[in-house]
C-alpha cells in the first residue's frame, strides 16, 4: 500500500473504516471536527452511517445503543465534549459494551482553548465518570501510530467488551504526515451473541448496568476488575529510546514525547546519558516497563502539556524510589525542545540528589 | 366450569377489576394472598359473560378469561 | 372452553414491582399484545428509561436495553440505525422524556427516526418519591411543589404530543388514556398504529398515554382514575395530533 499524506483527524477516520467500523455518532467541536467531516463523506461509501447528534450526551448514548446492537461503533470529541459524555461512558463500561472514543485534547478547564493539550489525562485514565471502571487508553504520537492504534482499539474493545479511548491532542489531530493503511477493509467481525438484534430463535438478551441488589453489583464490579487485571497483564505498550544506560529518563507521551526525543538527542550530543520512556497505553500504565527503563536512572523528568498529571502514575510506578521532577506547558502552549533539554541538563548535574 | 380465573398471588388488591365488571360479580376475598393483599375473586362464575373488562383493567396479569366454545 | 384473554407471549411471567393499581402494568400488556398480534416478538428491541419502568426489562419477553435517564430515544436511534429491519420502541415516563430527555425526544422526532415511543404521562416522578414533573398540572401538589405547582414559580405543564406533532419527522403522534375500559381499547389501537407506522417506514411515532400514580397522588387506584379523567384530560386532550391517513387502515 502506498503512503498517503493525510491529516491526523482524517487518518483516524479512514483507519476506523478499515477496522470495520460502520457507525459514527458525533458532534462538532474544534480541534477534532475534520474526523466527523471525513466520515460524513466516507462512511456512506462503505454502507456505513454517520450521524451528527443533537449533543455529545445524545451521541454517546447512540453509541451505547449501536454497540449493544452488536455494531463496531465510535465517537470522537475534544475535552469539553468528552466531559459531557462521561455519564454515557460509565454506562457503556457498566453494561460491558465495546466502542472506541477519540479525544483530541484541547486546553482546559471550562471552555478553555482550542490549542493542543494533555490536561485530560486524569479524566481518561482514572475513569472520569462515576463508579469504579476504566477505559483502556491508547496514546499515539504520530499520524501513522494513530492509524495503527485505531485498528487495535476496536479489537481490544471487542476482546474486553469495554470502551477504548484513543487520546490524541490538537497537534496530532491537525498535522499531516505520510501514512500507510491496511490494504483491505476488515469484513468479518467477531460474533456478538449477546447483542440485541431481536430474540429470533433464542432467549432475550439484555444490555443493562443496573444492579439494585448490592451483592450483585459488588460481584459485577469484581468481574469488571478482572478484565482490568488482564489488561494490565497483557496489553501494556511503551517505547524506549536510549534508556539502556540513561541516567536522566524523560517520561512523556503523545506529541510531547516527540519533542522530548529531540531533547534527548541534544543531551546525548552533549554527552549526557539521557533517554525517553514513552507509554503508548496510558491505562493500563506500563509499570514494569518504566521500571526497566529507569534501571540506571538517577533522575526522572515527566514532561506534559498540562500542570502535571501523568507524573503521579510515574511516581506510583517507581514507588517513589527515584526523584521525579516535572516540566510542562499548558493552556495550549507547547514545550520547546530547548526548554526540555535545559531541564535534562540541569538534572544531569544533580546526579542522584532529590530534585 | 370457571370462565374467569384469578392467579390470586399476583393480585395487589387494587380493585380496578371490580369497577370494570359489568355484572358486578368481582369481589375482594376475605383471606389474604402471599403478598398480604385481599385478592379479587368471583364466586358466581355462571354470571360471567367472558367480556374481558376485568382482564383489560388488571395491571398485574392476574386474570385469565375463557368462554364456552360455540358448538 | 377456550381461553380468550391471557398473559401475552411478549410479557414474562414475572410479577411486576409497580404499586397496586398503577396503570404501567396495563400499558406494558397493551404493548405486548400489539407485538404478539403483529408477530414481532422475535424482531423487536425495547429500550427502557430510568424511572418506575426502568425494570421493564424484567417484564418484556424481548431483547431489551436499559438507557441512561432521558436518553432512550438516542439509544433507540443507535439500535434502529444498526438494525433498520427490526422494530425498536422506547418506553419512557414524563420525567425521563419531557424533562432531562427533552432534547433527545425532540431531535429523534425531528430526524423522523423510525422508532416508536410509548410515553407514559402520570404528571409526577414516581420512583424517586413524587416530585414535580414537566407534566405536573398547575396547582398539583407534589413533594417538590408542596403548595401546589405555581406557574409564576415553576412554569407551565408541557403538552408533549402537540409539541412533537409540529415536527415534520413525526408521522404518528397521539394521546390516549388507560383510566377505564373504553380508553384502554383505544390506547391499544393507537399503540398498534404507532408500530404499524414504524413497520411502514413512515417516520417517528409516539403515543402519549395518560396514566395514574395512586401512591404519589395520594389516592386509591379508582380515585386516581377519576382524578385523571377530571384533571388531566381537560389539560391533555385525547386524540391524534399527527397521523398519516393510510397507516394501518
Amino acid at each position: 500500500m502506498a503512503k498517503v499524506l493525510m491529516k491526523g483527524n482524517e487518518a483516524l477516520g479512514e483507519a476506523a473504516v478499515r477496522a470495520g467500523c460502520r457507525f459514527f455518532f458525533g458532534y462538532p467541536i474544534t480541534p477534532q471536527s475534520e474526523l466527523p467531516h471525513y466520515l460524513a463523506q466516507r462512511l456512506p461509501e462503505v454502507g456505513g452511517l454517520f450521524l451528527q447528534a443533537e449533543s455529545e450526551v445524545a451521541a454517546i448514548n447512540m453509541v451505547y445503543g449501536a454497540a449493544g446492537a452488536g455494531a463496531r461503533v465510535m465517537t470522537s470529541s475534544s475535552s469539553v465534549g468528552i466531559s459531557l459524555k462521561m455519564e454515557g461512558i460509565s454506562y457503556i463500561a457498566g453494561a460491558e459494551l465495546p466502542c472506541v472514543i477519540v479525544n483530541v485534547v484541547r486546553g482546559g478547564p471550562g471552555l478553555g482553548g482550542i490549542q493542543p493539550a494533555q490536561s485530560d489525562y486524569f479524566q481518561a485514565v482514572k475513569g472520569g465518570g462515576h463508579g469504579d471502571y476504566h477505559l483502556l487508553v491508547l496514546a499515539p504520537a504520530s499520524v501513522q501510530e494513530m492509524v495503527d492504534l485505531m485498528a487495535k482499539a476496536f479489537d481490544l474493545a471487542d476482546k474486553y467488551r469495554n470502551p477504548v479511548m484513543v487520546l490524541a491532542d490538537g497537534i496530532l489531530g491537525q498535522m499531516m504526515e505520510p501514512v500507510e493503511f491496511p490494504a483491505e477493509i476488515l469484513q468479518e467481525l467477531p460474533a456478538k451473541p449477546w447483542a440485541t438484534d431481536g430474540a429470533r430463535g433464542r432467549g432475550p438478551n439484555l444490555i443493562n448496568s443496573l444492579y439494585l441488589e448490592p451483592e450483585k453489583l459488588e460481584e459485577h464490579n469484581h468481574r469488571l476488575f478482572e478484565k482490568y487485571r488482564q489488561m494490565q497483564e497483557q496489553e501494556t505498550m511503551a517505547e524506549n529510546y536510549h534508556t539502556d544506560d540513561a541516567e536522566v529518563v524523560v517520561a512523556a507521551y503523545g506529541s510531547t514525547a516527540r519533542i522530548a526525543k529531540a531533547a534527548v538527542d541534544m543531551a546525548r550530543k552533549e554527552g549526557i546519558k539521557a533517554g525517553l520512556f514513552r507509554p503508548v497505553t496510558l491505562y493500563p500504565f506500563p509499570t514494569e516497563e518504566i521500571n526497566q527503563a529507569c534501571a540506571k536512572a538517577k533522575q526522572v523528568l515527566a514532561v506534559e502539556m498540562s500542570m502535571g498529571q501523568m507524573i503521579e502514575d510515574v511516581k506510583l510506578s517507581l514507588n517513589c524510589r527515584l526523584p521525579v521532577s516535572f516540566y510542562g506547558r499548558v493552556g495550549g502552549m507547547v514545550p520547546s525542545t530547548r526548554a526540555v533539554y535545559n531541564e535534562i541538563s540541569a538534572l544531569a548535574q544533580k546526579g542522584g540528589e532529590q530534585a | 366450569m370457571e370462565k374467569v380465573i384469578f392467579a390470586e398471588d399476583r393480585c395487589k388488591g387494587c380493585e380496578m377489576c371490580t369497577a370494570a365488571c359489568p355484572k358486578g360479580i368481582i369481589v375482594m376475598a376475605k383471606h389474604l394472598n402471599s403478598m398480604g393483599f385481599h385478592p379479587a375473586t368471583v364466586t358466581e362464575q355462571e354470571k360471567c359473560i367472558s367480556c374481558g373488562n376485568c382482564y383489560r383493567m388488571c395491571p398485574d396479569q392476574v386474570i385469565t378469561v375463557r368462554k364456552e366454545e360455540k358448538k | 372452553m377456550i381461553t380468550i384473554y391471557e398473559r401475552p407471549q411478549s410479557l414474562t411471567a414475572n410479577t411486576m414491582h409497580y404499586c397496586p393499581g398503577c396503570t404501567h402494568g396495563i400499558i406494558h400488556r397493551l404493548v405486548a399484545e400489539v407485538i404478539d398480534e403483529l408477530d414481532l416478538r422475535e424482531d423487536t428491541v425495547g429500550v427502557c428509561p430510568v424511572g418506575c419502568s426502568v425494570l421493564a426489562y424484567n417484564y418484556f419477553n424481548l431483547d431489551m436495553q436499559q438507557a441512561a435517564h432521558g436518553r432512550a430515544p438516542a439509544v433507540a436511534t443507535g439500535i434502529k440505525r444498526v438494525h433498520p429491519a427490526k422494530v425498536v420502541f422506547a418506553y419512557q415516563g414524563d420525567g425521563d422524556l419531557a424533562s432531562i430527555g427533552a432534547a433527545e425526544i425532540v431531535h429523534a422526532a425531528a430526524r423522523g427516526e423510525k422508532i416508536s415511543v410509548i410515553f407514559v404521562n402520570n404528571a409526577i416522578y414516581g420512583m424517586t418519591g413524587g416530585q414535580m414533573a414537566p407534566t405536573t398540572l398547575i396547582g398539583q401538589e407534589t413533594t417538590t411543589s408542596p403548595n401546589g405547582r405555581d406557574a409564576a414559580v415553576q412554569g407551565y405543564p408541557i403538552r408533549v404530543a402537540e409539541m412533537l406533532a409540529t415536527l415534520e419527522g413525526s408521522a404518528y403522534i397521539s394521546r390516549v388514556s388507560v383510566h377505564n375500559n373504553v380508553n384502554v381499547i383505544k390506547a391499544k389501537a393507537a399503540i398498534k398504529k404507532a408500530f404499524q407506522t414504524q413497520l411502514e417506514g413512515k417516520g417517528f411515532s409516539l403515543v402519549e398515554i395518560l396514566s395514574t400514580c395512586p401512591t404519589n397522588w395520594g389516592l386509591t387506584p379508582l380515585e386516581a382514575a377519576k382524578w385523571l379523567e377530571n384533571n388531566m384530560i381537560p389539560y391533555y386532550p385525547l386524540g391524534e395530533f399527527k397521523a398519516a391517513k393510510e397507516v394501518g387502515s
